[in-house]
C-alpha cells in the first residue's frame, strides 16, 4: 500500500515549511533515509528524510510553496500503484498549500479559509469551498466564542486538525481586547515581561500582504507639532533647581521620557513583530538612536517609564558616550521596545526614521523652532517641535498610531501630565 | 552495528512496549530492555492477573444470589488456588502477547538490567547499546511497605500484591493498608473467598481520590459484604508475629487493635529509579522522586525521555501507554496531540466498579466553579433492575455557564466501559447537550450516563 509523506514537524517550533527543492522526483526509487527534499523551517533549511522504501509516486506540492506540519506532501509505493490526490499542486484538500508562491492578485485580506489549515486525516475530505465559512471548533468552543463575542473564523485553532477549541477560543478573547486600538489598555501589573498574542489569519494575511507592497516592513508615517513652550519653561525651572549638582534636564530626555510613558498607555505600540506572533512587551525600553563615527547605534534605556528625567539624562549621556566610543556591550543596544530618533540637534524640522525591527514603532524628533502660531484672535511666538512617527502596519493600524500620538503630544503639551 | 538502534527504550512494561510499537511503526530501529518478563507490572503481576481475580470474586458472588434468580447451584465452594492458577495463565497469555508484538513489529528485546550512560547509551552486563536518536525511560513502579512502623514486607505475614497474587492459601483474616485502588480490589477478592478483611485508610475515607460520594457508596457496600472499613485511621504500631500481625490502629480519637492472619500492603508505590545511571547521564529528580521531564516528556538531559510511572502521576497503564505513542511520535519528528493529564480515566475495578473523569465535586467547590451536579441512580435504571444490579449511580459536574463537563464519576457495574463515553465527550469538548443528543439504547446501564447529563440541566426524564 503506498503511504502518505507529511510535512514534519523539523525543528521544534516548526508550524509550516517551505518546500524549497524536491532532491527526488516522480518515479524515482526511494528508500527509507533518502533526503526527499528541502525544507525551509522557521528556523534553518532541513532535509525531509523518506520513511520507507519504494518510488516516489506523486508530488502533490511545487517547489517554493509553504505546507503546514502535518499536511501530505508526496506518496510513496509500488510502481504502478494508484493513488489519492489530483495532479500536482491543485486543489488536493489534504494538502492544501498554505499560501502559492505568487501571492494571488489583490483580494480583501480575509481570513484564510479553512482549507489551509492542517488536515492530517488519512481519509481525503471533498474540496471544501474557497469560502467556506465552517469552521471546525468544538461545541464548548462554540459555546465561549458566542458569548465572548470572538469570531471563531478568526481564531487559529490548535486542536486536531486545526480544530479550534476551548483554550484557543480564550486566547482569543485576549487577542482581540489587546490587539484593538484602544488607548486605555494600559500595561498590566508587573511581573511578566511581555504576553505572546499568536497571530490570527487576518493578522497574517495583513502582515504579509503589507509587507509585500513596501519592504519586509510595511512602514506609514504620523507627523504632529507639539507646543513645547511649557515643557521649555519646565526644563529651564529644573536645570535652575539643579543648579550647579549634577547634569543638567536636555530635551531629549523629557521626550524620552514622554515617549516611554505616553506607551504605558498604548501597550499596543510596545510591540515587537514575531512572524508568527506578536510579542506585546509589559516593560517599556526605549533605544535611543545615536550617530557613530561609520554609523548609527541603539542603546537602550531599560524601564525608560520609570525613571526619573535626571535618571534618563545621566544613563542617556553616559550610554551615548561609550556608544561613541564603541564600549556598550551587547545588552546595552539590545531588546528595545520602542525607539527614538533625535536629529533636532542638526536644525531638522521633520523626518521619517526607519523602524528598527522586531520593534514596530520609531519617533523622529526634529528641532525646537520658534513659529508664530494664532492663540485666539492673535498670533503668539511658541517653541514647537515636530515629531514624526513610524509604524509597523503589520503590529499598529493607523487609529492605534495616532491615538498614541495624541498621549504623546498631550504630555509634551502639558509636562505636569507626566507626574499623574 | 549490531548494538546500534535509533531509539532503545528501558523497561517493557505498558508505557515502555507500547513506545516501542509506536517507533517501529514510524520506520525506527527500536530495541526494548526488560530484565522480567514483557508487559511488566501491569501483565505481569498487575492490572491483568487481579482482574482475572476480580471475575472470580464476581462468579462467587453472584452464585452466593442465584437462587433469587431461579437458578440454584448447590453449596458454592471457593478455591483461591485454582482461581490464581487461571490469573497466572492469562497473565502468561498477555505477556506473550507482548512477546509476539515485538516480533511482529521487528523490535529487539535484550534481557537483562539496563543501566544507562552518558552519550544515549545502555549497558546490560557487558554489552553497550547506543542510540542515535534517544533513550526512553519507562522502568516504572514496586509496592512499597511502611517500616517506619513495623510493617516491612517479608512475603509471609506482611505481604504484598506481588504476593497475594501467587497465594496457593488464603489466610483466614485480612488486614489490608490502603484504601486506595490495589486494597479496595484486594478487599473485594479475599472477601469473596472468604477471608475477613478489614481495611485499614489514613486518609478521611477509602478511595480518596475519589468523588466524596463514590467513596460513600463503596463504603456502604463493602460493609453490608461484611468487610470492615475503617477510614481516617493511622496504624501507630505494628507487632509482627510468626503466623498473625497485630495493628495498633487509631481512628476518630479511639484506640484499637486489629489482629490479622496476614497484613497486605497497598500504600503506595515506589519508583524504579535506583542503579539505573540517572546520575551519571545528569538526569534530574523532582522533589517528590519522580524523574523530572518538561512537556515533552524529555528528562534533564537532552535525548533521554521518561515515561509512565517514572515520569510522575498518576501512575496508571493507560497514562504510561500514551506517553509512549506521544514520545515516540515526537523522536520521529512528528507533533502529536498534547496529552491532556485531566483527561485520564480513573477505574477501580471493584464491585461495583468505580470509574472517574476529570474533577471531584469537592475539587469543584475548592476551585469556586460556578457548577451544576447531575445525578442518576442505577436503582431507576432498567437494565440495571434486570440484572439485579442497582448499587451506585452516574453524576456529572456540568459548568453552569458553557456547560462544560468538569468531571464525571461512576459507581455501578460495568462503570469502568461506561465511563469512556465521558472520556470521549471530554477530549473532544463536547457538552452535556452533546451527551444527551446522542442516542442511547434503551435499555442499557448507559442510558443513565444521558440521564444524569439531562439531569444537571434540570431536565431528566425518568426519574
Amino acid at each position: 500500500m503506498a503511504t502518505k509523506v507529511h510535512m514534519e514537524a523539523l525543528s521544534p517550533t516548526m508550524e509550516e515549511g517551505r518546500l524549497v527543492k524536491w532532491n527526488k522526483h516522480e518515479g524515482d526509487p526511494v528508500k527509507s533515509g533518502d533526503t526527499l527534499a528541502e525544507v525551509e523551517t522557521d528556523k534553518a533549511v532541513m532535509e525531509l528524510v523518506a520513511r520507507s522504501d519504494g518510488q516516489l509516486l506523486k508530488v502533490l506540492v511545487p517547489e517554493g510553496t509553504t505546507v503546514p506540519v502535518g499536511n501530505i506532501v508526496a506518496w510513496i509505493g509500488k510502481p504502478g500503484e494508484k493513488v489519492d490526490g489530483a495532479g500536482a499542486g491543485s486543489g488536493e484538500p489534504g494538502a492544501a498549500p498554505a499560501s502559492k508562491p505568487a501571492p494571488a492578485p489583490a483580494r480583501a485580506p480575509a481570513p484564510a479559509p479553512p482549507a489551509a489549515t492542517p488536515a492530517p486525516s488519512s481519509r481525503l475530505p471533498a474540496p471544501e469551498p474557497a469560502d467556506a465559512s465552517r469552521v471546525k471548533a468544538s461545541p464548548l468552543a462554540k459555546r465561549i466564542a458566542k458569548d465572548a463575542g470572538v469570531d471563531l473564523k478568526l481564531v487559529q485553532g490548535s486542536g486536531p486538525g486545526g480544530r479550534v477549541i476551548k483554550r484557543d477560543v480564550e486566547a482569543g478573547a485576549t487577542q482581540t481586547r489587546a490587539a484593538a486600538p484602544a488607548p486605555s489598555s494600559r500595561l498590566p501589573a508587573p511581573g511578566v515581561p511581555y504576553e505572546d498574542i499568536p497571530l490570527t489569519q487576518i493578522r497574517k494575511t495583513i502582515a504579509k500582504r503589507l509587507a509585500a507592497s513596501i519592504g519586509p516592513i510595511p512602514h506609514f508615517f504620523l507627523t504632529t507639532e507639539i507646543d513645547m513652550e511649557r515643557a521649555a519653561e519646565a526644563r529651564e525651572a529644573l536645570n535652575k533647581q539643579l543648579g550647579e549638582t549634577g547634569g543638567k534636564i536636555s530635551f531629549n530626555d523629557i521626550v524620552i521620557k514622554a515617549v516611554a510613558l505616553a506607551l504605558v498607555q498604548h501597550r499596543a505600540c510596545n510591540a515587537w513583530f514575531q512572524e508568527d506572533h506578536i510579542r506585546y512587551w509589559n516593560e517599556v525600553h526605549i533605544g535611543m538612536a545615536v550617530a557613530i563615527e561609520d554609523g548609527l547605534i541603539t542603546p537602550v534605556i531599560r524601564n525608560a517609564d520609570m525613571k526619573s528625567l535626571r535618571q534618563i539624562g545621566e544613563e542617556s549621556r553616559e550610554l551615548a558616550g561609550r556608544a561613541r566610543t564603541r564600549r556598550l556591550k551587547p545588552e546595552e543596544y539590545t531588546g528595545a521596545t520602542f525607539s527614538v530618533s533625535n536629529l533636532g540637534m542638526f536644525d531638522i524640522d521633520q523626518f521619517t526614521a526607519v523602524i528598527n525591527p522586531p520593534e514596530a514603532g520609531i519617533v523622529a524628533i526634529g528641532s525646537i523652532v520658534a513659529k508664530a502660531v494664532p492663540d485666539g484672535d492673535r498670533v503668539v511666538v511658541r517653541r514647537r517641535l515636530r515629531v514624526t512617527m513610524s509604524c509597523d502596519h503589520r503590529v499598529i493600524d493607523g487609529a492605534t498610531g495616532a491615538a498614541y500620538l495624541k498621549t504623546l503630544k498631550q504630555m509634551l503639551e502639558n509636562p505636569l501630565a507626566m507626574l499623574l | 552495528m549490531a548494538n546500534s538502534f535509533d531509539v532503545i527504550v528501558l523497561g517493557g512494561g505498558p508505557a515502555g512496549y507500547v513506545c516501542a510499537i509506536r517507533c517501529a511503526q514510524l520506520g525506527l530501529a527500536t530495541a526494548v530492555i526488560e530484565q522480567e518478563k514483557l508487559g511488566g507490572v501491569c501483565v505481569n503481576i498487575g492490572c491483568i492477573p487481579t482482574k482475572a481475580l476480580l471475575h472470580s470474586a464476581y462468579i462467587a458472588n453472584l452464585l452466593k444470589e442465584s437462587k433469587d434468580f431461579g437458578v440454584e447451584a448447590g453449596d458454592v465452594k471457593t478455591d483461591y488456588g485454582v482461581a490464581m492458577k487461571r490469573s497466572r495463565r492469562v497473565a502468561d497469555q498477555n505477556s506473550k502477547g507482548v512477546e509476539f508484538l515485538m516480533k511482529k513489529n521487528k523490535i529487539t528485546v535484550v534481557k537483562g538490567s539496563g543501566v544507562l550512560q552518558p552519550g544515549k547509551k545502555v549497558k546490560v552486563g557487558s554489552d553497550v547499546y547506543e542510540a542515535k536518536k534517544a533513550v526512553v525511560i519507562a522502568t516504572g513502579s514496586r509496592v512499597k511497605g511502611i517500616p517506619q512502623i513495623g510493617l516491612e514486607i517479608n512475603k509471609t505475614t506482611v505481604i504484598s500484591s506481588d504476593e497475594a497474587l501467587l497465594m496457593e492459601k488464603i489466610p483466614a483474616t485480612l488486614a489490608i493498608v490502603g484504601a486506595g485502588a490495589v486494597g479496595m480490589e484486594f478487599a473485594d477478592i479475599f472477601s469473596a473467598f472468604g477471608v475477613k478483611v478489614t481495611v485499614i485508610e489514613a486518609l478521611p475515607r477509602i478511595l480518596p481520590l475519589e468523588d466524596a460520594e463514590a467513596s460513600d457508596t463503596l463504603s456502604k457496600s463493602y460493609r453490608k459484604r461484611g468487610i470492615e472499613v475503617i477510614a481516617g485511621a493511622k496504624v501507630t504500631k505494628a507487632t509482627v508475629a510468626k503466623d498473625k500481625v497485630t495493628l495498633d490502629v487509631e481512628a476518630g480519637g479511639e484506640k484499637k487493635q486489629i489482629v490479622a492472619a496476614a497484613v497486605l500492603m497497598a500504600a503506595g508505590r515506589a519508583v524504579n529509579i535506583e542503579n539505573i545511571g540517572l546520575k551519571e547521564c545528569g538526569i534530574q529528580l523532582t522533589e517528590r522522586g519522580f524523574i523530572k521531564v518538561d512537556k515533552n516528556l524529555q528528562t534533564s538531559t537532552a535525548g533521554y525521555y521518561a515515561i509512565g510511572d517514572v515520569a510522575g502521576p498518576p501512575m496508571l497503564a493507560h497514562k504510561g501507554s500514551r506517553e509512549g505513542v506521544v514520545v515516540a511520535e515526537l523522536i520521529a519528528g512528528q507533533k502529536p496531540h498534547p496529552i491532556k493529564y485531566d483527561n485520564v480515566p480513573s477505574v477501580t475495578y471493584c464491585h461495583p466498579e468505580v470509574a472517574s473523569i476529570g474533577l471531584t465535586e469537592d475539587q469543584c467547590k475548592e476551585k469556586k466553579l460556578d457548577y451544576v451536579a447531575g445525578k442518576f441512580p442505577f436503582s431507576a435504571n432498567g437494565r440495571a433492575r434486570g440484572t439485579g444490579e442497582t448499587e451506585g449511580f452516574v453524576k456529572i459536574l456540568r459548568d453552569k455557564k458553557y456547560g462544560e463537563i468538569l468531571g464525571a464519576h461512576i459507581v455501578g457495574a460495568h462503570a469502568s466501559e461506561m465511563i469512556h463515553e465521558l472520556a470521549v465527550a471530554r477530549e473532544n469538548e463536547y457538552t452535556v447537550e452533546e451527551v444527551d443528543l446522542a442516542i442511547h439504547a434503551h435499555p442499557t446501564m448507559s442510558e443513565a450516563v444521558a440521564e444524569a447529563a439531562l439531569d444537571s440541566q434540570g431536565r431528566v426524564l425518568n426519574i
